[in-house]
């Protein structure tokens, strides 16, 4: 019923185009990814709590979730969101591109190429970790199971991939052939490719298939929360890649809806030490980790992690041509021999 | 939906007298109806995929992938509707013939996959059919056949969606079947076998090639129940709606297009095909 209500209220806001409401109370649409739902429920109901605008309204905060390519489509057909919270800096630079109500410049705007929360992909296997997986070549070994999602459906997914893909780039210097092949491996390893990152998580705890599962490490702490640590165990690999989900005003949205500056304060209040100790209680590595709780931060093992940004990727703009489009290195892998 | 009936073209004009009032009216509002609800969005689709060309539309439909996904696609939707056909006609049979305790509740029962959420029922049917699963388990063990994540899931989802449009179609024609053509053929001294198939069975002919085709219709497009089950493994077990997904997160409007018109065409094509035998059935063993 409560999911329910916030789908209606999500669905009136966008009729009611942001307008604030009789009550005083403004109101603003954060549209997100899957697996913030949790993180943000708590989040707003701080920022509302604790936030008044210059003449004394409170303001109210609606969600939106779904898959993050997705919500960018959605709001690039018109969906009125005030702010965008998704997990891949390219389908904000798509909104940014097809609409041009987020400037190109957006990752400017705040602290640390506006992500004011990180994460990181990690691997869950089956207590006492039978299958002995310490590793990514672990996962390209025969008669193991690895349960990951789409990377054409999903955005999680894609790091996933790209983090593979990284171990790989360093194992085999560099060599695109054999990495591609090594990545491939894992890949037909997979018995099933999950359309999100959840569904992935249903396979893997509740259907209990496979023997690992590639996920973010937010979800993967939540799996153990939700399914038992009794039965699972969080595994680090030795290199990893740093995903940061980045936050944007669609200031196209919020100008018309006249919500500009309470989206830039909502966005900026995930930088205060409220909002970092909320990030690191649900899982996402803060960016001032001084702001939050010692406890929570030292759930986070510290590994090695490429960047998006780095040579080897090149950004969204260099990986998603190379390795995500029609016909591009993922597709290869599963092209049959001619 | 129907075919002419012969003789129909000679007989036709375009202003007919007719008893009945407001056939300008009526069918304007048909045409208008159609086209808002069908027509309109179905020419974007036309439309968008023609931006294309044909080289380009031309190598799309021939991708191996593509090819696969609307083989499996097209596939499962078959055999599911062939099995909702013979299993639908006996369940019709069933309710309508017999006089039994709870009969209303089946019957009631029919309908749920009409209601049902499909996410509901692909995860469902992913629950009892996955290699842990209750069902699962057994037919892997005992049979060594594997439903979950298998074409043969997919087949399962939609064998699930498909029945209602089968017994729901045939049904009624079933209650209206005079039961005295049945005791005439009886008397005359046809067997229980002959009666059923010479008797009973033509006559419920167009009924079900319209529930066979509108099973198989729904099969083809179905999305939500089946990606839950299917394992979406490009090549062996990738759906073309799924594909047509895939395309769209790609950014690739014009291939989802161009994959959603192959599917169209087909689709249409069949139906078409379905059509022609109601109307030659209707014409060889006359109306019920």
């Amino acid at each position: 019923m409560h999911r329910l209500a916030i789908a209606l209220a999500a669905a009136m806001m966008a009729v009611a185009c942001g307008q604030q409401n009789s009550a005083g109370e403004v109101s603003l649409l954060n549209v997100s990814y899957d697996p913030t739902r949790e993180f943000y429920e708590e989040f707003n109901a701080d920022f509302s709590a604790t936030y008044k605008t210059e003449d004394g309204r409170s303001v109210k905060v609606s969600m939106s979730h779904s898959g993050s390519g997705k919500q960018a489509r959605a709001v690039m057909d018109g969906l009125d969101a005030d702010v965008a919270t998704l997990a891949l800096q390219g389908d904000i630079d798509l909104i940014a591109r097809n609409t041009g109500k987020i400037p190109a410049d957006w990752r400017g705007k705040f602290a640390s190429n506006s992500a004011p929360y990180t994460s990181t992909i990690v691997f869950v296997v089956r207590k006492g970790n039978p299958k002995k997986i310490k590793d990514w070549n672990d996962l390209a070994a025969t008669g193991v199971a690895v349960v990951t999602p789409n990377p054409k459906t999903s955005g999680g997914a894609r790091w996933n991939y790209l983090a593979a893909w990284a171990y790989g780039a360093k194992t085999f210097s560099g060599d695109d052939a054999r990495i591609a092949k090594f990545v491939g491996t894992i890949y037909k390893n997979a018995p099933i490719l999950d359309t999100g990152a959840r569904g992935s998580t249903t396979t893997f705890a509740q259907r209990e298939i496979g023997d690992v599962l590639i996920t973010w490490e937010n979800e993967a702490f939540l799996t153990l929360d939700e399914f038992g640590a009794d039965k699972f165990e969080i595994v680090y690999p030795s290199v990893s890649i740093l995903a940061e989900p980045p936050v944007a005003v669609v200031e196209g949205n919020a100008d018309k809806h006249g919500t500009r500056k309470v989206a830039e304060d909502y966005l900026m209040h995930l930088y205060s030490p409220a909002g970092q100790k909320i990030a690191a209680k649900h899982y996402f590595r803060p960016v001032n980790p001084a702001d939050a709780d010692p406890a929570d931060v030292a759930r986070f093992k510290q590994i090695e992690m490429v960047r998006i940004d780095d040579p080897l990727f090149g950004g969204w703009a260099g990986a998603q041509p190379k390795h995500f489009d029609e016909g591009a290195l993922f597709d290869q892998i599963y092209q049959p021999a001619r | 939906m129907t075919a002419a009936a012969p003789g129909a073209a000679q007989t036709f004009r375009w202003r007919r007298r007719s008893v009945l009032p407001g056939f300008g009216l009526s069918m304007g509002y048909t045409i208008a109806y159609l086209s808002l609800i069908v027509l309109i969005p179905l020419a974007g689709l036309a439309i968008s995929s023609a931006s294309l060309g044909w080289t380009e539309f031309w190598r799309i439909a021939t991708d191996q992938r593509v090819l696969k996904a609307l083989q499996l696609s097209f596939g499962a939707a078959m055999i599911a509707a062939i099995v909702n056909t013979v299993f639908g006609v006996l369940v019709a049979w069933v309710l309508v013939r017999y006089r039994f305790p709870g009969r209303r509740w089946l019957d009631a029962a029919v309908d749920l996959p009409f209601a049902l959420p499909t996410a509901v029922a692909g995860i469902a049917l992913a629950t009892l059919y996955a290699p842990n699963g209750p069902f699962g388990a057994i037919l892997d063990d005992w049979f060594n056949i594997k439903v979950g994540f298998t074409p043969t899931g997919v087949t399962m989802a939609l064998i699930f969606v498909g029945l209602p449009f089968v017994v729901r179609t045939v049904q009624p024609v079933l209650q209206e079947i005079d039961r005295e053509t049945e005791e005439v053929s009886a008397t005359l001294g046809a067997g229980r076998w002959r009666t059923v198939t010479r008797v009973i069975l033509p006559g419920l002919l167009p009924a079900i090639l319209t529930g066979f085709a509108l099973a198989f219709a729904r099969g083809v497009g179905e999305y939500g129940s089946v990606i839950f089950i299917a394992g979406n493994l490009p090549y062996q077990s990738e759906i073309a709606p799924l594909l047509i997904i895939i395309r769209l997160e790609e950014n690739n409007y014009a291939g989802a297009t161009a994959i959603a018109a192959i599917m169209l065409v087909i689709s249409f094509a069949m139906l078409l095909v379905v059509n022609l035998l109601q109307g030659w059935s209707r014409r060889y063993f006359g109306h019920v």
